[in-house]
């Protein structure tokens, strides 16, 4: 078994996979990645044939190293990375060698970033999945000195990939569908949800987030609601009129009406929005809803043909790095914002 | 919440992969029967492509192979119209749970506001909650946390217009002729009745969270220093005893 040594810690690092489904009758949420699509898009960069368990870092990354040649994959909201020293490109692997440090600054856009050994974190699992579910007390957040188990790099010699990915760290419109409680918010109501710019509010975590807006969202129906059984995505009103869109770690049953439910696709866009980001919302029918809500293996497939090689010219190299240190200019995330376009 | 309120099932979207049976929009002790009725039956012969069944407090949600959604509905509908009218009662329960409980004092710091508002003794209210059929209507919120009902229409009691900063684990507190059993230490607008030293979520049980929807449950009075005994036992179960009924 590899290591993985944490040096040290700067944001809410937690191991994360993609949770724990199926146990919604005994009140367990699912848990797992807030955006799971950096998860899959990390399987693709090193091969996998499914997603694995990797540190998820919210806000800011840390100082880490291995006792054995592996590559990583950094993907999910891009940070400015090192590798003693060495800028890094971010959605792309890279092989690190044993004691080198690999050093991860603060989220330039986006909430979550994540580091995935190639053969996955090996951390004891709980139900199945290793992913810490801080809401109920499963996993904490790991801090400075933790040593991780890690499956060995199957393949450590691969050359390093790089993936295009579709800039969801600063907002944007997400999809929304009709949920079991739609019907109790009237029309005008839902008009005025799929109209208002919403800035992602100050309260969130991986349960969910505020989206702030002077608009209130009110059913004439909330009082006296029964409760009735929540998850991920749901967009739900609380008392005063202020909506939150469910994430991973959400409660499973809750009694405030809910407007409908962002759709699978779009819920990484939620969970990337850092405070302040702008988000609206778009009411979709069920076969749009469908289309936007694949297999987790189908959208596998689709990232790994984003993968290309990352092809690095040794004699570049020194002339690459004179740049990036006499300039000290570039953030390092200039080829990521490439991507983006 | 009235017993004789008509039920209007529902056939609800619960995105691509799932759909929502809901018997009422209220807390209607009828919906709450419909659900475990409707729940069993698709227990006992699950529709093609059923990944996960979850009973709620009066819906019911399926979580499906998206392909199989459009083929289930109208069949689910039409049981569940069924159901609702035949306004059937619970069905019979397959297990039974009896959990020790210590009333009042400082494990139960509200039953005296309780009992006053139904006019008893603190006794005479514990001993009601002790002679009721309840049941586990769902579990939810958290990790295993059961809502038992109902208790006699005389508790349908409002929930308390401020939250409760703290109720302990074990917490046994009661509105709205419901039982909530709390995991964890929980903010709470209910009453607290009662201390239990059993536990419905503990991660390193084999079964973490060994209550199901429809078990029968059956509290048993208890003395405070009996039920501070029982909460070192190191498997959380507090005394609990489980029958098996069927």
């Amino acid at each position: 078994m590899s290591t993985l040594t944490l040096h040290r810690v700067d944001g809410i690092v937690t191991v994360q996979d993609m949770g724990r489904p199926g146990h919604l009758a005994q009140g367990l949420s699912r848990g797992g990645a807030a955006d799971r699509l950096a998860l899959i898009e990390a399987a693709a960069l090193l091969g996998a044939r499914a997603p694995l368990a990797g540190l998820e870092m919210a806000g800011a990354g840390g100082v880490f190293s291995g006792d054995a040649p592996m590559r990583v994959a950094l993907t999910g909201a891009p940070m400015a990375a090192t590798l003693d020293g060495v800028p890094l490109r971010w959605n792309a692997t890279h092989r690190i060698e044993p004691g080198a440090r690999l050093r991860i600054a603060g989220a330039e856009a986006g909430v979550y970033g994540y580091l995935v050994p190639a053969g996955g974190l090996a951390t004891p699992d709980w139900l199945g999945s290793r992913a810490a579910h801080l809401a109920i007390g499963i996993g904490a957040p790991l801090t400075a000195g933790a040593v991780l188990a890690v499956t060995p790099d199957p393949a450590p010699e691969t050359e390093a990939r790089v993936i295009a990915v579709a800039n969801r760290f600063q907002g944007g419109t997400a999809r929304l569908m009709d949920g079991p409680q739609t019907g109790l918010f009237d029309a005008e109501t839902l008009d005025a949800f799929c109209t208002t710019a919403f800035r992602r509010g100050t309260r969130g975590n991986r349960q969910g987030v505020q989206l702030s807006a002077g608009a209130r969202f009110v059913s004439a129906e909330a009082a006296g609601l029964a409760s009735d059984l929540i998850g991920p995505g749901d967009v739900q009103s609380t008392g005063d009129g202020v909506p939150y869109v469910l994430l991973a770690e959400c409660q499973t049953v809750g009694g405030y009406p809910r407007l409908g439910t962002v759709v699978a696709e779009d819920l990484p866009l939620i969970a990337q929005a850092a405070p302040g980001t702008v988000l609206r919302f778009r009411r979709v029918g069920a076969e749009e809803a469908a289309r936007a809500c694949r297999d987790e293996t189908v959208l596998l497939r689709e990232a790994a043909a984003r993968c290309s090689s990352l092809v690095r010219d040794p004699a570049l190299i020194p002339d690459l790095l004179s740049y990036q240190l006499i300039g000290g200019v570039t953030r390092g995330d200039d080829l990521e914002q490439d991507d983006a376009r | 919440m009235t017993e004789d309120a008509p039920l209007s099932p529902e056939l609800l979207p619960a995105g691509p992969d799932g759909i929502e049976l809901r018997f009422a929009r209220r807390p209607e002790p009828a919906a709450m029967a419909a659900v475990q009725v409707l729940a069993a039956e698709i227990a006992a012969a699950p529709p093609e492509g059923l990944r996960e069944l979850v009973p709620g407090l009066v819906s019911v949600l399926l979580r499906l192979d998206p392909a199989a959604v459009a083929a289930v509905g109208p069949g689910l509908l039409a049981r569940a119209r069924a159901i609702a009218a035949t306004r059937p009662a619970l069905p019979a329960p397959t297990r039974r749970w009896t959990i020790p409980a210590a009333f009042g004092g400082a494990e139960g710091p509200d039953l005296a506001a309780v009992a006053a508002r139904l006019g008893q003794s603190e006794a005479a209210a514990a001993a009601e909650i002790c002679a009721a059929e309840l049941r586990v209507l769902t579990i939810g919120f958290a990790p295993g946390q059961p809502y038992i009902g109902l208790l006699p229409e005389a508790w349908n009691l409002p929930r308390l217009p401020e939250l409760t900063p703290s109720a302990p684990a074990g917490a046994l507190v009661v509105a709205v002729r419901q039982l909530v059993l709390f995991g964890a230490t929980s903010a709470t607008g209910w009453r607290q009745v009662a201390q239990v030293a059993f536990r419905p979520f503990r991660p390193e049980r084999a079964e973490p969270m060994p209550l199901r929807a429809g078990d029968a449950i059956r509290f048993a009075a208890a003395p405070a220093d009996q039920i501070a005994a029982l909460a070192g036992d190191p498997q959380g179960l507090g005394g609990a005893r489980l029958e098996v009924l069927a």
